[in-house]
């Protein structure tokens, strides 16, 4: 397995062989096969119950109560977003950042991962004080301040307004580019998931139907023809018909 | 006058129909030295009935009375003596129920083993009042230091371990999959989440735990005591000295509600990070 991110060289990060999983007599993941590439940004796709979450939870190992099988390859250094910033009410921001860093460079290192995500001189704040979008920045310092290589990110944006999310789309990108992880997202945007993804996967019952490499120049934007291409595509493949509605 | 205000120009705020102001659904703003009210206007009470006569001084003796007592009191050092024994008592017994009970509640907070075996127990001592462990104690430990100060322990460690445990268990489990996520050592775990998310259910233990403390000090005080305010008290019933025995219940108030003050003081700077109702 992939121990160092190549980007281009193809080394894979992430694999995961006939994954099973269930909750009593439900099946949320029927024999599902995965593999993402170092440095790749993958989106996942799926209606609500189609188990995205739960896959995942299973690559987090955040899923030690769910019976299930199969092989699951991670990287030891990965890092969770969760939806909610999940920011502990009673450190301030810097000691939320630095929660699971150890040693003397930790505090440097935290300030460093906040000024890359505009909050700079807030440090000292407690989380309250901060606005739903900037909590998630920090949320976003912390999961990227160890250097993963790989993160996994589950509806991060999914409870900002539409103008934060653009802000946040713009600086996960900016992040990425820097830090290069494998990223695996998942959402239930169509758009988050074409504007920010090297390949979207889109999962049904348990099984991954629809794997897309999206093949477009950056900046990104609805007015590409292409974009508009996959959208339409991948939303048949959420079985949401544009015509009818 | 109303044809006078339909007459002027409408601006755009008269246009809004007029609203009910929005009730506030909080207790509202702080009122200053509120925390000083309610005892002050019970020393009122108490001084307009000794004044009025209304109080016989065998029943309850005057405050100024009292003031007079506690001043001979202090000036033959009657007080300070007994008040100091008594303070040591109360503050060992303390010290050594919120060590016990803090880390009985994270034992049993923590492990399900820990919970199988300790919770019972506790709640079964929490069952039976301290007043009634006393007969038992003595016998076992005699009638000096030790049995007092174990009986404030035992009195102690119940809420200190029930809202310990309580604050530990109620910790979201959101933070604790946080934990798992960054892969924290479970000294660091313990260390950032689950002390500080115990913390509000520990000191609202310890505001029980410290008034408890002067609660038992005068039970066991009371019983086969030679000093301390109970004592005091003790021997003022037997020479039917009224005044003294109120300045010993005073001065239980006083300590109570000193103890009280301080706990709440603590909690108020170490729990800055909550908003709450309170703030």
């Amino acid at each position: 397995m992939a121990t160092h991110a190549g980007g281009l060289t193809g080394t894979r990060t992430v694999r995961t062989r006939g994954l099973q999983r269930g909750f009593g007599d439900r099946t949320v993941l029927d024999g599902l096969d995965l593999e993402i590439g170092a440095g790749e940004f993958v989106a996942l796709l799926g209606r609500s119950g189609s188990g995205k979450s739960t896959l995942l939870r299973a690559l987090a190992g955040l899923d030690r109560d769910v019976a299930g099988s199969g092989l699951i390859d991670v990287p030891e250094k990965s890092s969770v977003v969760f939806q909610d910033a999940r920011l502990l009410p009673w450190q301030r921001v810097l000691d939320n950042v630095v929660l699971g860093l150890s040693g003397p460079d930790a505090a440097q290192r935290g300030r460093a991962a906040l000024a890359e995500v505009g909050l700079a001189g807030r440090e000292q704040a407690w989380p309250h004080q901060l606005s739903g979008g900037e909590q998630q920045r920090v949320a976003l310092a912390r999961a990227l301040v160890s250097e993963p290589e790989l993160l996994l990110a589950d509806e991060p944006f999914g409870a900002l307004d539409a103008l934060t999310r653009l802000r946040m789309h713009e600086l996960l990108r900016e992040l990425c580019v820097r830090h290069r992880p494998a990223v695996l997202l998942v959402t239930h945007d169509v758009d988050e998931a074409v504007t920010l993804a090297d390949r979207v996967l889109v999962v049904d019952q348990g099984r991954i139907t629809v794997d897309t490499t999206i093949d477009l120049p950056a900046p990104r934007s609805h007015r590409q023809p292409q974009f508009l291409a996959y959208r339409e595509s991948l939303l048949r493949a959420l079985g949401v018909d544009q015509q009818k509605g | 006058m109303t044809a006078s205000v339909l007459a002027r120009p409408r601006t755009s705020a008269e246009a809004l129909p007029a609203r009910r102001p929005r009730r506030r659904l909080g207790p509202g703003r702080a009122i200053p030295f509120g925390a000083a009210l309610g005892p002050l206007l019970l020393l009122a009470l108490w001084a307009v009935g000794s004044a009025a006569g209304w109080l016989d001084s065998r029943t309850l003796s005057a405050p100024w009375t009292v003031v007079t007592t506690a001043g001979e009191l202090i000036a033959d050092g009657r007080l300070q003596d007994n008040l100091a024994v008594s303070a040591q008592r109360a503050g060992l017994g303390l010290a050594f129920g919120t060590v016990i009970g803090t880390v009985l509640a994270l034992v049993s907070g923590l492990s399900r083993w820990g919970e199988a075996i300790l919770d019972g127990p506790v709640q079964i001592k929490r069952a039976i009042p301290g007043v009634a462990l006393i007969p038992l104690l003595v016998l076992w430990l005699g009638i000096g230091e030790q049995m007092k100060v174990t009986t404030i322990v035992l009195g102690v460690f119940v809420p200190v371990y029930i809202h310990t445990h309580n604050g530990l268990r109620s910790i979201d489990s959101r933070y604790v999959e946080l934990g798992e996520s960054l892969r924290l050592r479970p000294a660091v775990f313990l260390r950032r989440i689950v002390l500080p998310g115990a913390l509000p259910g520990f000191l609202l233990g310890m505001r029980f735990a410290v008034v408890g403390a002067w609660l038992s000090l005068v039970v066991v005080e009371q019983i086969n005591s030679t000093s301390g305010i109970g004592y005091m008290m003790d021997l003022a019933r037997q020479y039917g000295q009224t005044d003294v025995i109120i300045v010993g219940l005073v001065l239980y108030g006083l300590l109570g509600l000193l103890s009280d003050g301080a706990v709440r003081l603590a909690q108020r700077k170490a729990l800055s990070w909550r908003r709450t109702l309170a703030d």
